[in-house]
């Protein structure tokens, strides 16, 4: 057995210590370094320190999955976070100390697997070990007398031939008056186990390396807007560290519309969300235009690339004009759900046009409703009475600073507050369709209907919606997935296909009779060994015996010369 | 009265009557205990005598025997796929309160299949997409897969572990996690809620029946301790019960099954990330739980491998990988941030 020396199946150490001594120069000592890596001890430590590893990613939010949580981290622990930020708590995936771990791992496996692939290709063409002296003392033993007149040769072939039926590996073995025949079945457990260990170092290298070629990348787009699928389009791009921009198909992808399902009969549910439906176009370079739906858990194909629907919300739209009524801003903004009712926030930038720069935070309630304490909140996630309030700042956007700022705040510190707060001055308070001057004689502001000719009090299309989309491309999945399934077929063949060894003896006895031995060996788990030995015995008594009341041509004796 | 509210109903008589099956069970183990103590008087020394051969077959299995050691280890090598009954130091004759307790689990199971089939009518997909409903349909598997071992190996004495894990599982999960019947929001509507949560329910059901096991071999394993010394241990109960050793094979068994299932688990959810957000591994937080489970089952498979860590040591592994499994369940879903955010509370 090449397995590794503390296998438990491998032959127990001479005596500890003696054995384990480094006393060779350094390619002895080297070589012992490398049989303690690909221990099964040392497999088994790796694993569980992999295990405890993960932990504390868990704990503390990463950046990779929820880079918002871990910038709330460093706002609400000021001293520890920073500390923590040396020893890569917040990358710990990709940190170097979970990286050393499940490399040494897989440095091991590659030790330890390689040896017992070469061993186990010679198992494969080596006939199975000659037959023990006593079976008496193995598993399941058992012995039959054979039909009178039956021949030790005979029967035992006839065993052969019943256990080469079975799918065992044979060998026939003569020693003085006893037959035997050795078989083994079950080399397909420890190809299963190699092809596991093979698959997992598969699975490290497609994802390691491979996940660097793809990108991913997210859009909003509001009902009606269109994007192209090129790196500027995108509000953030995430490319693996061999991605080619040169690799991006320049389709279009335009959001015709997006609906959304509410539970309306179940009154315990009600206003719950049930369905989120994206209607879009993709146009191909020199193809027809595809149109199709992109839902949550449904993503959508074109070229490539993989467009999935992660987010939504409204987008109210706000036109702004100068006192002279010449529209300097027009745009449909993004606002960003609070609950679940969509209460939405979101900010208007001006930067041009006006007396000052202005900044509007507002606040968007599909159905506005009053709380006793006089503050609004919206009390269902459709659009029956939208309203939009805006509190009002003028001065430095801050667009100038050569600082990236998010279209999603507001930095007020360089600005002065016109509405709401401390001001005296009432918030801006609009229902779709509805104008209203800013303050300080800058302009107007106005919250545009998207169906201004609808009925009076129907405000179901008065507000259009945004869909949030992750566009991502990762050439090495299918490759990840058939590794993955090498894996579970190898799981499943090593640990539920029994190995074993099964021997069939025959005694002549002193009077002529002849005694049959059935005995078995489980190599590794074998619940059913017994039952299999018992079943040989069975099967091969009775068809001596047929053979031999059947056809009298055919008896064993007869048949020899 | 809707048909949740008959759910409810049957869910409550199902607790009542797991219950009563525990009692029953109890007093089984009672009884085994006493049946032990009146026993021949040569007991101890009898037992003493097999403990030697039990402890070298959990450090060699199969392995001592093949290496052609002496008759004592062949014998353990018998016994291990022998009926466990067989197994057992003191043999222990029918008992009216293990019958009974058995029949009353198998009614309360069919009580508590009522419930999650009424549940899953009433809110007309499958009832398990809230912790409420998969704590429900959780240990409905637990119960299905110990019952359906009971018809190939005789664990009957686990009937006192396994009625009252579920009964404090159902407890929790109907005082705590209790949500209305909802329909399921767009995130979860998808077939790998289907196959990726029932496969996951499964290999829990079977890594409960492990971590029984490895716990009774673990004690069991003590009290051979305390035998080859001479004295006698608590819990008497235990002589009535499989040697250590083939405790330990059993839980191997039933542990495989789970991690076969486990690690169907993760691709199913790795299939299904990529469906709903676009990367099929991100380490979210219930990601990160679920490697750390089937890495911990790993070690638990190569414990059972590695010299020197058969028996009690590959036994704790299991406990500590079952324990991730509940906290994954009970404090991940609840209490951890990530995307996973489908508890319904
Ligand atoms: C990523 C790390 C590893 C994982 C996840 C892993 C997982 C597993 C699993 C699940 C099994 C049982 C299934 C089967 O028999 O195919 C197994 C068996 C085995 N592994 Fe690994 N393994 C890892 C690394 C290693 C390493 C480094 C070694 C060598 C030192 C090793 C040696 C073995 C051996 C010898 C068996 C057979 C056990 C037996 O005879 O029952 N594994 N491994």
């Amino acid at each position: 057995m090449s397995r590794p020396s503390d296998h438990y199946d491998s032959p127990a150490p001479l005596s500890d210590g003696a054995i384990n001594q480094p006393a060779l120069g350094p390619v002895g000592w080297l070589r012992w370094v490398w049989r303690q890596l690909t221990s099964m001890r040392t497999a088994l430590f790796l694993l569980l320190l992999l295990a405890i590893a993960a932990v504390p990613g868990s704990l503390v939010p990463q950046r990779s999955a929820d880079p918002n949580g871990v910038t709330q981290y460093f706002a609400n622990n000021p001293t520890l976070a920073p500390a923590l930020d040396k020893i890569q708590a917040f990358d710990v995936y990709s940190s170097a100390w979970f990286s050393a771990i499940y490399l040494l791992l897989f440095i091991s496996l590659i030790g330890c697997v390689i040896p017992r692939t070469k061993h186990h290709f010679q198992a494969l063409r080596a006939k199975p070990p000659r037959t023990p002296a006593r079976l008496a003392r193995l598993a399941g033993f058992t012995s039959r007398t054979a039909p009178a007149g039956a021949n030790a040769q005979a029967a035992v072939t006839t065993a052969r031939g019943l256990l080469r039926k079975g799918g065992y590996r044979v060998a026939l073995f003569e020693s003085g008056p006893e037959f035997s025949v050795s078989a083994e079945r079950g080399y397909l457990r420890e190809t299963g186990n190699l092809l596991f260990h093979f698959a997992l170092v598969g699975i490290l290298i497609t994802v390691g390396f491979g996940g660097g070629f793809g990108f991913g990348g997210q859009r909003v787009l509001v009902e009606g807007q269109t994007f192209v699928n090129t790196l500027l389009a995108y509000d953030s791009f995430n490319p693996g560290r061999f991605f080619d921009d040169a690799t991006l198909e320049p389709y279009k992808l335009t959001l015709n519309d997006f609906t959304v399902a509410y539970e309306m009969r179940n009154l315990k549910a009600y206003g719950q969300p049930v369905d989120y439906s994206a209607g879009v176009s993709v146009t191909r370079r020199g193809q027809a235009v595809d149109t199709g739906q992109v839902k949550v858990n449904v993503p959508m194909k074109a070229g490539n690339t993989n467009i999935y629907l992660l987010g939504n919300g409204y987008a109210p739209s706000v036109t702004v004009k100068n006192p002279a009524g010449v529209v300097v801003f027009t745009d449909p903004i993004p606002f960003l759900p609070q609950d679940a009712n969509l209460t939405s926030l979101g900010v208007v930038k001006v930067p041009d046009g006006l007396a000052q720069q202005v900044g509007m935070i507002g606040f968007f309630y599909p159905t506005q409703a009053k709380a006793v304490s006089g503050a609004y909140y919206s009390s269902f996630p459709d659009l029956q009475y939208p309203v939009l309030t805006l509190n009002v700042y003028a001065g430095d956007l801050g667009l100038n600073d050569g600082v990236p700022t998010s279209v999603y705040s507001l930095k007020t510190d360089k600005m002065t507050q016109l509405t709401g707060g401390k001001t005296g001055v009432k918030s801006i308070e609009l229902k779709p369709g509805e104008s209203q001057a800013l303050p300080g004689g800058l302009g107007s502001v106005t919250f545009d209907d998207a169906t201004p000719g609808a009925k009076p009090g129907d405000f179901s299309g008065s507000v259009r919606r945004f869909a949030s989309f992750d566009i991502r491309q990762d050439p090495t999945q299918a490759w990840v997935m058939s590794f993955a399934v090498l894996a579970v077929l190898g799981l499943l063949v090593s640990l539920l296909v029994p190995r074993r060894r099964l021997w069939v003896k025959a005694v002549e006895g002193e009077d002529g009779s002849l005694r049959l031995e059935y005995a078995g060996l489980a190599r590794g788990e074998d619940p059913a060994l017994e039952a299999a030995v018992t079943s040989l015995a069975d099967r091969h008594a009775a068809l001596l015996l047929t053979r031999q009341s059947a056809d009298p041509a055919l008896d064993p004796i007869r048949l020899l010369p | 009265m809707n048909l949740n509210e008959l759910s409810i109903l049957s869910l409550y008589s199902a607790m009542a009557v797991y219950a009563l099956a525990f009692i029953a069970f109890s007093f089984d183990l009672a009884r085994r205990s006493a049946a032990v103590t009146n026993g021949a008087p040569g007991e101890a020394l009898r037992e003493a005598a097999g403990t030697d051969s039990d402890a070298s077959g959990t450090a060699t299995g199969h392995a001592g025997a093949r290496a052609g050691a002496s008759a004592g280890e062949t014998t353990t090598l018998t016994r291990i796929s022998a009926r466990i009954a067989n197994d057992a130091s003191t043999p222990y004759g029918r008992s009216p309160s293990l019958r009974v307790g058995v029949a009353l689990t198998v009614l309360a199971w069919l009580l508590q299949l009522i419930a999650d089939v009424l549940r899953g009518i009433a809110a007309g997909r499958v009832p398990w997409a809230n912790m409420y409903e998969f704590a429900m349909t959780g240990t409905l598997l637990i119960v299905t897969v110990f019952l359906v071992v009971l018809t190939r190996v005789d664990l009957r004495f686990l009937g006192t572990f396994v009625t009252g894990m579920v009964l404090v599982l159902l407890g929790v999960a109907a005082l705590r996690f209790y949500v209305e019947v909802a329909p399921l929001p767009p995130a979860l509507q998808s077939v790998w809620l289907v196959i990726h949560v029932f496969v996951a329910s499964l290999a829990t059901g079977f890594f409960a029946l492990g971590v029984a096991l490895s716990t009774v071999q673990l004690m069991q394993f003590r009290r051979q301790a305390f035998l080859a010394t001479g004295r006698t241990g608590p819990l008497r109960f235990l002589a009535t019960l499989p040697s250590a050793a083939t405790l330990e094979n059993l839980a191997y068994r039933v542990n495989v099954i789970g991690f076969i299932l486990w690690t169907f688990t993760l691709m199913a959810g790795s299939i299904w990330a990529e469906r709903a957000w676009g990367r099929y591994w991100g380490w979210d937080t219930k990601e990160v739980w679920t490697f750390i489970i089937w890495t911990l089952y790993a070690g638990y498979i190569h414990a059972r491998a590695t010299r020197g860590w058969r028996g009690s040591r590959s036994a704790w592994l299991a406990i500590i990988g079952f324990a991730a499994v509940m906290f994954n369940f009970g404090i991940v879903n609840v209490f951890f941030k990530g995307l996973h955010s489908y508890s319904g509370l």
